[in-house]
């Protein structure tokens, strides 16, 4: 069985060719199916669709299987198909397989360690045609990308603004379960961090901004109130976290305004992430006992900290996908031995077959029941070593010249010829 | 032969503070490393305190090295009722370093010593009571150290705190003041038996500071409970504390 992928991704194809070859999760279903059971040399199929890229995995006993692959490849971009083939790029068999278990840990993503694509892997997989090899492949590729996030770090550090915002707010406060959140300008930077911070569990109480109308709206989608900049000092009372990105020339949360209310919460801590430029919020209300001010250089860089975190993880990753890699080649390569050894074995159950019926009604039916458990063990304890030996020289050089020696001796070849 | 345990003591809590100091530069990699340190060296510590308590007739950690020797076994078990967590296990990064040099301090004293004189058993209630008081405000006072250390990184914006995860702020202030709370209730009830059982002959300087800590470490949750006094100022309160927790063990058997 041969495996092959033909595939376009970030790493060489813009955008605009990237999307010529997108199909969505019933697309690639629709695709896989075609492929693999268009009457090809292709016998399985899995289709790996996400913005970043577009794979086909494709597996069959002929060798034309890497052509099958990038044919449907180029007729998936369709008139486009000129500008797709110089960014293509065209694996097989182990170079396609560790190729699959880099991309299920993360490490060809555009950020390393990206957790949405071991899902992804896997919603492809549920919804392709996979049959042994494919199935084997994608079986151990999750497997390489769950190693990889439980045994290093590659995934645990935030990646961008709003997520590092968020990992910070959970580093001061034990949990964001029905934290209050005070968003402070009403612009789509405010609310992509809100929605991070409320997917982790805190609450949206209040959007404050210049317009009234702007903050409502935000405020409804989000769940919260909307209030004017003016109603701040006393919003910030109960609050736990602040965001602020207004477009505003000068500081909004001024010292005057802000301090003595930070000062009567006695150093109950306080979160404010200014993601504004000019800034927001006064620096000096970050000298404040329990409030703790990250503006947008020092979110950037711890972002930039963790990215380089998540690039030290990576080489243990690849340690993992390259020992999953290495399983795969094993048993893929113990494929070649194991018509020798099934014959083999047919063989010996033939011969103690063939004889325990020469006994027929010479032996007691206790009797035959005996010598038929004790031929079979026989049988057993003689092919476990050869057998064992068989497979372990599946992965060498000499597999198959160990399979033929095997079929020479027992002369199994004229058996399978007959 | 018991005595010999005091190596593997040693090494295993000097190694899980290695590991945890190396850790400041890591991605918690090798802390499992760190906590297998620590659950060695408990386990082989916990031998040798049973086999003291065999060999003696009594209570066998009444003098300051005996008494050095229990504590940080109280301190190591105090940690490692949270330290089994993966977030807390930076915990020990304030307690292991603290254990090591309690073992080789008691050592050096001969509090490790199988022949130990044996007291009374009121004694052994009275100085348990207060020993374990004693941990529960040094794993309390290591609570406070990582939230002054922590609270540190977030003001000076240290790029790599999301890179060593420590438990959040708001964890450590709450463990730090749960632990006070339990350390307040056992030296209470230490300092109870103590003079309900024993002879007490006015008030010597151990008696003194220990009537201080009580006094100190209360103060303390008063404070926080009536007056919401938390966070930094918490824990600077408990680092505080901890000074007199660490005088009052050599002024019991030196200034008695």
């Amino acid at each position: 069985m041969r495996l092959a992928l033909a595939g376009v991704s970030h790493h060489r194809a813009p955008l605009d060719v990237r999307e010529r070859v997108a199909v969505d999760l019933e697309g690639a279903r629709a695709l896989a199916r075609a492929l693999a059971a268009g009457g090809g040399p292709a016998h399985e199929a899995v289709v790996l669709s996400t913005c970043n890229r577009t794979e086909l995995y494709l597996a069959g006993d002929d060798a034309g299987v890497a052509e099958h692959a990038d044919r449907a490849l180029l007729a998936l971009a369709g008139p486009g198909a000129p500008a797709l083939a110089p960014a293509a790029y065209r694996l097989a068999d182990e170079s396609a397989a560790l190729h699959l278990f880099r991309v299920a840990a993360g490490l060809d993503s555009m950020v390393p360690g990206e957790g949405e694509i071991l899902g992804q892997v896997r919603d492809a997989f549920e919804a392709g045609s996979p049959g042994p090899l494919l199935g084997r492949a994608f079986r151990m590729a999750l497997r390489a990308g769950r190693r990889a996030r439980v045994e290093t770090a590659i995934g645990e550090s935030p990646a961008s603004i709003p997520a590092a915002a968020a990992a910070l707010a959970e580093q001061v406060f034990d949990g964001l379960e029905r934290r209050r959140v005070v968003l402070v300008g009403a612009g789509r930077t405010s609310e992509s961090t809100a929605r991070n911070l409320r997917s982790r569990g805190a609450t949206i109480e209040v959007v404050a901004n210049r317009t009234l109308d702007r903050a409502a709206r935000l405020a409804e989608a989000l769940g919260g109130r909307a209030a004017a900049l003016e109603a701040l000092p006393a919003a910030l009372e109960d609050a736990d976290v602040v965001v602020s990105s207004t477009s505003s020339a000068g500081v909004v949360l001024t010292h005057d305004a802000l301090a003595p209310v930070l000062r009567a919460r006695r150093g109950r801590p306080i979160l404010i992430v200014d993601l504004a430029v000019p800034r927001d919020v006064d620096p000096s209300l970050g000298e404040i006992d329990g409030c703790f001010l990250y503006d947008l250089d020092a979110l950037e860089g711890v972002v930039a900290a963790t990215l380089e975190g998540r690039r030290s993880e990576a080489v243990h990753a690849e340690r993992i996908v390259s020992e999953e890699a290495e399983r795969f080649r094993v048993w893929r390569a113990s494929l070649a031995v194991v018509p020798a050894i099934a014959s083999l074995r047919a063989h010996a159950e033939e011969i103690r077959s063939a004889e325990l019926a020469r006994l027929d009604g010479r032996l007691a039916e206790g009797e035959r029941d005996v010598v038929d458990t004790l031929t079979a063990q026989i049988v057993n304890k003689l092919l476990h070593l050869p057998t064992v030996r068989l497979k372990e020289a599946a992965v060498t050089a000499d597999g198959l010249l160990y399979a033929d020696v095997v079929r020479h001796l027992f002369g199994l070849e004229e058996e399978d010829g007959a | 032969m018991a005595e010999l345990l005091v190596w593997p003591i040693v090494i295993a809590y000097g190694e899980a503070a290695l590991v945890y100091a190396g850790e400041l530069r890591g991605h918690g990699r090798y802390d499992r490393l760190g906590i297998w340190g620590v659950r060695v060296g408990w386990l082989a510590q916990t031998a040798l305190l049973l086999a003291q308590a065999r060999s003696a007739d009594g209570f066998p950690w009444g003098t300051w090295a005996g008494a050095l020797n229990l504590l940080s076994w109280l301190v190591v078990t105090g940690y490692l009722v949270w330290g089994c967590r993966p977030r807390y296990r930076l915990v020990g990064l304030a307690v292991m370093p603290l254990a090591a040099c309690l073992v080789v301090l008691a050592w050096a004293g001969g509090g490790t010593a199988l022949d130990a004189r044996g007291d009374g058993w009121a004694l052994a209630v009275h100085a348990g009571l207060m020993l374990a008081g004693l941990a529960s405000f040094t794993v309390a006072a290591a609570m406070a150290g990582l939230y002054v250390f922590e609270d540190r990184r977030l003001k000076r914006h240290d790029a790599a705190v999301l890179r060593l995860r420590l438990p959040s702020l708001e964890a450590l202030d709450r463990l730090a003041a749960r632990a006070t709370l339990v350390g307040l209730v056992l030296l209470s009830a230490g300092i109870a038996v103590g003079l309900a059982w024993l002879d007490v002959n006015g008030l010597d300087a151990a008696m003194t500071v220990a009537v201080l800590i009580w006094v100190v470490y209360a103060l303390a949750l008063v404070v926080r409970w009536e007056a919401g006094v938390r966070g930094r100022r918490f824990a600077r309160l408990l680092l505080a504390g901890v000074l007199l927790v660490l005088a009052v063990l050599p002024l019991t058997h030196f200034a008695a």
